[in-house]
């Protein structure tokens, strides 16, 4: 089993149930606050893809874009939490 | 399989589960401030370790130097958006676990302009000038 074969066939896989789970508290969750920590973990598995991804293409670009991907989502969770706080 | 990639893979299959728990976390655990726990430690520890493998894997200075300054931005915001997320549904009135001990808070926060009891962001600011 190679590096790359190894990433497909048990990381990947691993962090897409993650996604899933994920997703079944976006749709569940009963209050805004718990789609929005949905949300945050979607992203922060997004991070971890685009990583993992990286490594399995041979391409160190994609590490930019997980940077990026950091940012903007602690800015939205920041967003969205402030935006929960004011309407309560 | 050299040596480089065994570790890789054992950095990212640990990852991936510390990510994996963190989901099933969100998704079973019966509260939002647990469900807030489980998921700012174990995500946190679950992307580090991915990028972590990113950096071993590219043996690149530049690279390696934005993958860690990457985990260092991550392990700093996680806790700060998990921090603001859980004092604003705590405003808006989520509900507790049947299940919660105590809560030190109940009663203590003015619900308009938000300040604890006593310690108000605006007396605090105005304290040294009325002081003496």
């Amino acid at each position: 089993m190679s590096l790359t074969t190894g990433l497909y066939g048990i990381v990947l896989p691993i962090l897409a149930a993650g996604v899933a789970f994920a997703f079944g508290r976006l749709v569940r969750g009963p209050s805004l606050p718990d789609r929005v920590i949905a949300l945050d973990m979607m992203s922060t598995l997004g991070i971890g893809i685009i990583a993992v991804y990286a490594v399995a293409t041979n391409q160190p670009v994609l590490i930019d874009v997980a940077s990026v991907l950091a940012l903007v989502s602690f800015l939205g969770t920041i967003a969205f939490a402030e935006y929960v706080e004011r309407r309560s | 399989m050299n040596g480089y990639s065994v570790l890789i893979l054992i950095l990212t299959i640990l990852g991936a589960a510390f990510m994996l728990l963190a989901g099933w976390g969100l998704l079973r655990m019966p509260d939002l401030l647990l469900r807030l726990s489980a998921v700012g430690k174990a995500s946190t520890l679950g992307t580090g370790l991915l990028l972590l493998a990113a950096a071993v894997y590219f043996q690149d200075l530049g690279i390696a130097t934005r993958a860690l300054a990457t985990v260092a931005f991550v392990f700093l915001t996680t806790p700060v958006a998990a921090h603001r997320i859980a004092r604003a549904a705590y405003f808006a009135g989520v509900p507790l676990w049947a299940g919660t001990v105590r809560d030190e808070l109940a009663g203590r926060y003015d619900p308009y302009t938000h300040c604890l009891e006593g310690v108000c962001e605006a007396d605090w600011l105005d304290f040294p000038a009325d002081g003496e």
